[in-house]
């Protein structure tokens, strides 16, 4: 039994793509060893920017031998089709055996299969192994043609037990030396064994655990002030660093007067530092960063971050200054001359929509923000920063004299930018956000712009998806099939949506989905408590087997074809049809919530089942016949305003 | 501590000394030094070839009249680029960092994604930016097309941002304190250049004049390029002035960068102007690499 030990090392990978590598390394390399039959189990994976590691156990040295058994033509065929069986495989006649199979008696011929060496066998499968990693981008280095991956590979350990598993991939070796450090350390190749590879490396300052880099991340940083938690950037920095430490620096307190998303988003995305609250709860003007060195005895880190976050600082401030010569209201006007897409139109154009959609949905002030919304496009501020579209403008109303509420929901009005983000808090704030989402998935739906596959540049998904989680968690009224203006293509857009929700947020099963939203959508709100009683009723005993009837009671009616009118004939009933005529009009009293109505609804299953097992609802006697069609269509009607139970898959 | 124009030299000799020929920067306004024909041609096709050089880099949309201290309309800019990419490129880089006096064992430094790209030279590569103490000091990037032809050797392209550098050393919170030769400022040598040109790219410069001159030099390029294309005799290819039309694609590129500086060009419009400039960069690249095995044969007497 051998331990085995892989080391990729390359030039730095983008650290978010690492732990999906090593996720995929690890499970390729068990596929391996279970293939093969090597026995051993990867026992753990883990790296940095510049090695992706591989631990595994328990390998044996060689394949066990094995007998391949090849079968051949049957006992009774031409002489020749054996000899040629025989002559196919390198023997004579003498050698095969007759065996007696299932279909008769055949010739077959068993193959002796020397297992092989693993060594030679991982030198083989290594190289492709290694290669077929998937990265969202990989890059050639050797010249088109030559191999590709992330960033170009430098140098490899593979290691089994003591010996070296020799391969060569992209013009480099693999051995038993790795490197530390970039510039700590020794700078020439370290020699390791399997058992002492990671010891060996933390003198040359490399943690090779990730686990390790971030407990001591998250030590110092706590250590040093009460920092912003920041799980994102904590893994940035785990995976970006070797050999991690935090410092501490200051900024002036006078910059502390620009917003604190400005301050914060430099600190966070541009710099990467964690950004620190005071003891109030406010911004300190500190921030903690984390260098890929231990230590910082003379200060020059802390110096140099510093003069670069004045240098940004001041950027931002100038962008502030210049920004406050005109007000979003002024700037308005200019949106005639930036496009929202080329085919649609300017940003003007949009916002002019909008207003109306946010007057219809949420009033005056609504429209008045909806105005707004989209002017902060045109200041220095979001040119630069993005991401803090809709949030600039917000600050700037506030700060220009605008109205609370409008500043409020101008600066709410791109949420909520992903399933777990919040819904914007007012109610004028969720009108501007549904309006501004609506324009856009309706102007992109009209010029035929409809996200397909993965292919979806506009994040069209993002915004139907906004739309559903404001109208369901803000209990508004207003219907997706209204908001879709009559495009059936933007109302099944929707309606996946809509049952995304519900399973992936809501975590509600699809049957169940499919059931409540099979008998009407347009009021969200009330798709949610039918949802809720389905969910809650569907264990109770009688549920399920209604349902199956319900099922079967469909598939009669649809197999009958055309249904005759009107209500049954009571003066026609039998015993059972009776019974469950009766039922039926116990169980359609409205009174109490869905589900005290779903539970008398699986309160009928006693007479269904009655009724079933009576009779036949094919009767010779088209009169008799019709007449039970006539019954079952309307219990299926009654009882199919909650869901449409034929829906619910049953054991 | 080393003048500006000091850790210039330093920095041409370290590459000189790797086997660069250290050029001069190409005589016509580039917006960076990629797209000096020392790199924008060179890295095409299978030829070898090391070379690096500083060249101001003209970005008139980045002007600030001289007042922000660390924004610049023209920055300078050292290129090295080295094709095929030696197998210790990065070792050598953090060489000349250290060359130029910086003791890495006491600094932060940093390389972390991210992907260059040019829309209007029809170019792309992988890399990182290199930080340095939380400071953006070189664009190191493995260039993968170029003219949108795939590079046959895959160069090293490092960039690095040369008062950005500076300032780092000398410890100047503005460019313009920098020490360019002993005993004169950055201000002194610089500051008009700065002050004038933000005038001329912001207020003065004439638009319809701008936009001639864009059509002019296209139409100039794209003859060029139309025209190599009925060349069949050797030598007449091989003389044929595809570096000529390549100085009207920079004139080109120039021009574009002036006309949205002064806001002439709407958001609309700018995707097409683009889309105007990568075709005559793509059409000089592939001819370019078509005119290879004429340009290495031996001058027909």
């Amino acid at each position: 039994m051998l331990p085995f030990l892989l080391e990729v090392g390359a030039e730095e990978i983008p650290d978010w793509m690492i732990p999906a590598a090593l996720e995929q390394l690890g499970k390729d390399f068990q596929a391996l060893l279970d293939a093969n039959k090597l026995g051993g189990r990867v026992t753990r994976t883990d790296g940095t920017g510049r090695r992706l590691v591989l631990w595994a156990e328990g390998l044996i040295e060689r394949q066990a031998d094995s007998e391949e058994i090849v079968s051949g033509p049957p006992k009774a065929a031409n002489p020749n089709a054996i000899a040629g069986f025989a002559k196919k495989n390198g023997v004579s006649v003498d050698d095969l055996k007759v065996e007696a199979t299932a279909k008769g008696e055949y010739y077959t011929f068993r193959r002796q299969v020397a297992g092989r060496a693993t060594a030679e066998l991982l030198a083989e499968l290594l190289p492709e192994l290694i290669q077929k990693l998937n990265f969202p981008k990989s890059m050639f280095w050797t010249g088109k043609g030559g191999p590709k991956f992330i960033r170009p590979i430098r140098w490899i350990v593979a290691l089994l037990g003591e010996t070296v598993v020799p391969f060569e991939l992209a013009g480099v070796s693999s051995g038993s030396e790795t490197y530390g450090h970039r510039r700590l350390g020794v700078r020439g190749p370290i020699p390791v064994t399997v058992a002492n590879y990671e010891t060996e490396l933390e003198k040359h300052f490399v943690i090779v655990s990730s686990t390790a880099r971030r407990a001591k991340i998250e030590k110092e940083v706590a250590a040093l002030g009460s920092a912003q938690t920041d799980a994102k950037l904590l893994e940035t920095l785990t995976f970006i660093t070797e050999y991690p430490a935090a410092i501490l620096g200051g900024f002036d307190a006078s910059y502390l007067t620009l917003p604190k998303e400005v301050l914060t988003m430099v600190m966070r995305f541009h710099q990467k530092y964690f950004a620190v609250n005071a003891a109030d709860g406010t911004l300190a003007p500190n921030f903690i960063a984390v260098m890929n060195i231990p230590d910082d005895p003379e200060g020059h880190v802390v110096r140099g971050n510093e003069r670069v976050l004045r240098a940004r600082f001041n950027d931002a401030r100038f962008f502030y200054d210049v920004d406050q010569k005109r007000t979003l209201l002024d700037r308005v006007s200019d949106l005639a001359n930036v496009t929202f897409q080329a085919k649609i139109g300017s940003y003007l154009e949009k916002t002019t929509r909008t207003v109306a959609l946010a007057q219809e949905l949420g009033g005056e002030l609504a429209a008045e923000a909806a105005y707004l919304a989209k002017a902060d496009l045109t200041t220095e501020m979001v040119k630069e920063f993005t991401d803090l579209q809709g949030i600039i403008g917000g600050l700037y109303i506030a700060a220009q004299g605008g109205k609370p509420e409008v500043a409020k929901a101008v600066y709410e009005h791109y949420k909520p930018l992903s399933m777990e983000d919040s819904i914007p808090s007012t109610a004028t704030g969720q009108a501007v956000a549904l309006a501004d989402k609506i324009d856009t998935l309706r102007s992109c739906f009209a010029v035929d712009m409809i996200p397909t596959g993965s292919k979806d540049p506009f994040a069209l998904r993002r915004a139907a998806q906004g739309v559903v989680k404001i109208l369901v968690e803000g209990e508004l009224t207003p219907s997706l099939q209204d908001l879709s203006a009559g495009d059936a293509k933007l109302e099944e857009f929707f309606i996946e949506r809509v049952k995304h929700y519900f399973r992936e947020v809501k975590g509600y099963a699809y049957d169940e989905v499919n059931a409540v939203l099979a008998v009407g959508w347009a009021d969200l709100k009330d798709v949610a408590l039918r949802l809720e009683a389905v969910k809650a009723v569907r264990p109770t005993p009688n549920f399920e087997p209604v349902a199956a009837a319900f099922k079967r009671i469909k598939n009669i009616l649809t197999q009958a074809g055309t249904l005759p009118d009107g209500a049954p004939d009571a003066s026609l009933f039998n015993e059972a049809e009776a019974g469950v005529a009766a039922a039926a009009e116990q169980a359609a009293i409205k009174d109490g919530g869905y589900p005290a109505q779903l539970e008398r609804i699986a309160g009928l299953r006693p007479a269904i089942d009655h009724f079933f097992d009576q009779v036949l609802v094919n009767d010779p006697d088209p009169a008799v016949r019709d007449n039970r069609l006539r019954l079952l269509n309307q219990l299926i009607n009654e009882f199919s305003s909650i869901a449409d139970f034929s829906e619910i898959v049953t054991k | 501590m080393d003048s500006f124009q000091e850790t210039v030299f330093k920095l041409k000799k370290y590459w000189a000394d790797r086997g660069c020929v250290i050029q001069e920067p190409y005589d016509i306004e580039v917006g960076a030094g990629t797209m000096s024909p020392e790199t924008f041609l060179r890295v095409l096709g299978p030829k070898p070839w090391r070379v690096g050089y500083v060249q101001p880099s003209r970005r008139p949309a980045d002007g600030r009249y001289g007042d922000n201290p660390n924004r610049l309309y023209k920055h300078q800019q050292l290129q090295i680029i080295l094709k095929p990419t030696p197998k210790d490129v990065i070792e050598q880089y953090l060489g000349s960092l250290e060359a130029i006096g910086i003791d890495l064992s006491k600094h932060d430094l940093k390389l972390e994604e991210d992907n260059w790209e040019s829309p209007t030279l029809g170019a792309w590569g992988i890399g990182w930016q290199v930080m340095l103490d939380g400071m953006e000091i070189t664009q190191f990037t493995y260039f993968q097309q170029c003219g949108g032809i795939d590079l046959d050797l895959c160069p090293a392209e490092i960039t690095y941002g040369l008062e950005r550098i500076v300032s780092f050393l000398q410890g100047k919170e503005s460019v313009y304190d920098i020490e360019w030769a002993p005993g004169v400022p950055y201000s002194e040598v610089r500051y008009f250049d700065e002050l004038q040109l933000s005038v001329y790219n912001f207020e003065s410069a004439d638009v319809d004049m701008l936009w001639e001159a864009l059509k002019r030099h296209e139409a100039e390029a794209q003859r060029l390029i139309d025209l190599y294309k009925t060349v069949e005799d050797p030598a007449d290819k091989r003389r044929f002035p595809l570096l000529g039309a390549y100085d009207q694609v920079l004139k080109c590129s120039n021009l574009f960068n002036l006309l949205d500086a002064r806001g002439a060009i709407s958001v609309t419009e700018r995707v097409g102007v683009i889309a105007r400039v990568r075709k005559i960069a793509v059409g000089v690249a592939q001819a370019w690499v078509d005119q290879e095995p004429f340009r290495t044969m031996k001058e027909v007497a």
